[in-house]
């Protein structure tokens, strides 16, 4: 209350005086939102299919939603499975402090539609006993599964390469006889733009072509969540790695981000949208304090504080910075809206930690922007105003 | 007896040191009252601005004493100085310096404002002063949409605005032409200065020498004479 009456009564005025200067420049201050909506709605857009990408590289794990799952050592990605040994299931199962461990096969094949073309698909062999892991069903009965060459079809965005099937539809994949049996929906569609089948871990390994060891992944629940550690523990004696849903989720975001250039990428187009932002605004804001130099030493003489002119530096830099993240963050979100709505599957999403990074960027071109006006404001001596 | 507004004592100020050590002012003294206009007056680098820039609390001399009304100013802390100058001094500018991207009665609020005066009560006291000036009607135009003449009387009313003891102005007629100066010192002669103002004026124009009570002349940085003379009363 004391700070807010402090602000009304003391610097009201000269903020409003600011403002104005500020606003009615209309050309710079044009080009200063430019310079760091661009800035923003580059950053932004950037990251935000960059987390797209890695939210849609663990669809697999986010879908399945299993609380822990074990691996070889050498997996880096869920898409990139390292078979297992069959005993492997049983070792867990003996571990203490498992509720339960079921397993889940992951693989490629090839579909031959109707029309005699071929599309990839990707598909996951569930636990035949628990299905555990199985997606939502739009159509169809989930026991069908079970019936002769059964499988779900999930409805995403890549449900059209497969021509749209219906309950009941057959084709062939890898030389097998496969019907939908039911229309499934999941949480989140993969990175690769290929359909998912669902069907049984039994039938998974029939259709796929097989190495000596036959499962993907081991899907495990813990009694609670004090046994994860003493699994990961009791894994890991095994040689094998246990990791908890998040942990994979992370690790996966690891990979994309150091190991395939992605990151590297982003990285560089975010310093790029922060130069290009620091530049155009610093410069315009540069021009704009020297423009109305000599205006501030007159104040000074009038009886102007130093810090009344740093409030009113600050206070144009922070306003047109957060005019400038709103328009940035605003048009961002407006063309990623457009283009879901064209591609409902359209791997973007913006986060909060995006936001906050693009608020922090903003606060730092509006820093060093009004660092260099307030240095030039602070040493601007009146005396100067008389000399001319 | 007119009590004294602005007492300088023994003033001095150079700039640099040893051999690039500049004199602008030597070792100079006088004294201003109130209700009269000073003119300090003098050749081109004879030291006229900045020693109004000493007595007006803008440069702090080297040596000596500025006291207005009894206070020594180079004794106030930065930020009372500068409270010091907002309350008891005006100043006008040779090149008036008013922002162009206000309104001309936003220009001549701005003391105001840094007196943390409510924004419509300063915007209609500033209509009052352009009144004053004679340009009521121009309040609400950029001071870019004024004559030269008239952004002169916007400055004054700027600098007039908290009510000043002392004002400063700084060249007054040097970008205007010969009528349009006159007429505005003469302004300030007939409306502006009162028994409780005292006015100090730089100029090197001659055309409005009638109008000083009396007439500081330097010469190289010192104090050649002070001259009586007030032709116009």
């Amino acid at each position: 209350m004391r700070i807010a009456a402090y602000w009304s009564q003391t610097v009201r005025g000269i903020l409003r005086i600011a403002y104005k200067l500020l606003v009615n420049d209309r050309a710079k201050f044009a080009a200063l939102l430019v310079g760091i909506t661009f800035a923003v709605f580059l950053m932004v857009q950037m990251t935000s299919l960059f987390a797209g990408v890695l939210f849609r590289a663990s669809a697999t794990v986010v879908n399945v939603g299993a609380s822990i799952w074990v691996m070889d050592p050498a997996v880096q990605t869920v898409a990139s499975s390292i078979p297992m040994p069959d005993y492997m299931l049983d070792a867990v199962r003996s571990v203490e402090g498992v509720k339960y461990a079921v397993p889940i096969s992951s693989g490629s094949g090839l579909a031959k539609l109707r029309d005699g073309t071929y599309q990839a698909v990707n598909v996951v062999g569930l636990d035949d006993a628990t299905l555990f892991g199985r997606p939502g069903l739009l159509q169809g009965d989930i026991r069908d599964i079970y019936a002769d060459n059964g499988f779900l079809v999930v409805k995403d965005s890549e449900f059209s390469k497969l021509e749209n099937p219906k309950v009941g539809t057959d084709f062939e994949i890898n030389n097998h006889r496969g019907v939908i049996v039911g229309i499934a929906q999941v949480a989140s569609s993969g990175l690769f733009g290929i359909p998912t089948l669902y069907t049984t871990f039994t039938r998974a390994l029939e259709y796929l072509p097989q190495q000596s060891f036959t499962i993907s992944y081991i899907l495990v629940e813990p009694k609670s969540q004090n046994d994860v550690a003493r699994i990961k523990s009791a894994v890991g004696r095994l040689g094998y790695l246990a990791l908890t849903k998040q942990e994979f989720m992370s690790q996966i975001s690891r990979f994309y981000m150091y190991q395939t250039g992605l990151g590297l990428n982003l990285l560089l187009m975010t310093i790029m949208s922060f130069v290009v932002g620091l530049s155009i605004s610093g410069q315009t804001f540069y021009t704009f304090v020297l423009e109305n130099l000599e205006k501030f030493g007159a104040l000074k003489a009038i009886g102007a504080k130093g810090y009344e002119l740093v409030y009113m530096i600050l206070f144009q830099a922070g306003f047109t910075a957060l005019t400038g993240y709103g328009l940035g963050v605003g048009i961002c979100a407006g063309l990623l809206f457009s283009a879901k709505l064209k591609v409902p599957d359209y791997a973007a999403v913006i986060t909060f930690p995006i936001l906050a990074l693009a608020f922090v960027m903003v606060l730092i071109i509006a820093g060093i922007s009004s660092y260099i006006g307030v240095r030039k404001v602070l040493r601007i001596e009146p005396f100067d105003i008389f000399r001319g | 007896m007119a009590q004294v507004a602005i007492e300088a004592r023994g003033v001095s100020k150079w700039f640099g040191e040893g051999e690039t050590r500049t004199v602008a002012v030597h070792d100079v003294s006088f004294e201003a009252k109130f209700g009269e206009i000073l003119y300090v007056v003098g050749p081109s680098g004879s030291g006229k601005t900045t020693l109004l820039s000493l007595v007006s609390g803008i440069l702090r001399p080297n040596e000596g004493t500025v006291a207005i009304e009894g206070v020594d100013i180079w004794k106030l802390a930065d930020n009372a100085l500068a409270d010091f100058r907002l309350n008891r001094i005006g100043f006008v500018f040779q090149d008036f310096h008013l922002f162009p991207r206000l309104t001309t009665a936003e220009n001549v609020a701005l003391p105001l404002f840094l007196k943390k005066r409510d924004w419509d009560q300063s915007i209609a006291e500033a209509r009052k002063y352009l009144e004053i000036v004679g340009l009521k009607n121009r309040a609400d135009l950029p001071p870019v949409k004024l004559s030269g003449g008239e952004q002169q009387r916007v400055a004054i009313a700027r600098a007039i605005i908290s009510s000043p003891d002392i004002l400063i102005m700084d060249e007054p007629t040097a970008s205007l032409d010969g009528d349009t100066g006159r007429n505005i010192v003469s302004f300030v002669r007939n409306n502006i200065l009162n028994d409780k103002r005292c006015i100090v004026v730089v100029t090197h124009d001659a055309r409005i020498s009638e109008f000083a009570d009396r007439t500081l002349l330097m010469e190289d940085g010192k104090l050649k004479g002070i001259e009586k003379g007030n032709t116009h009363a």
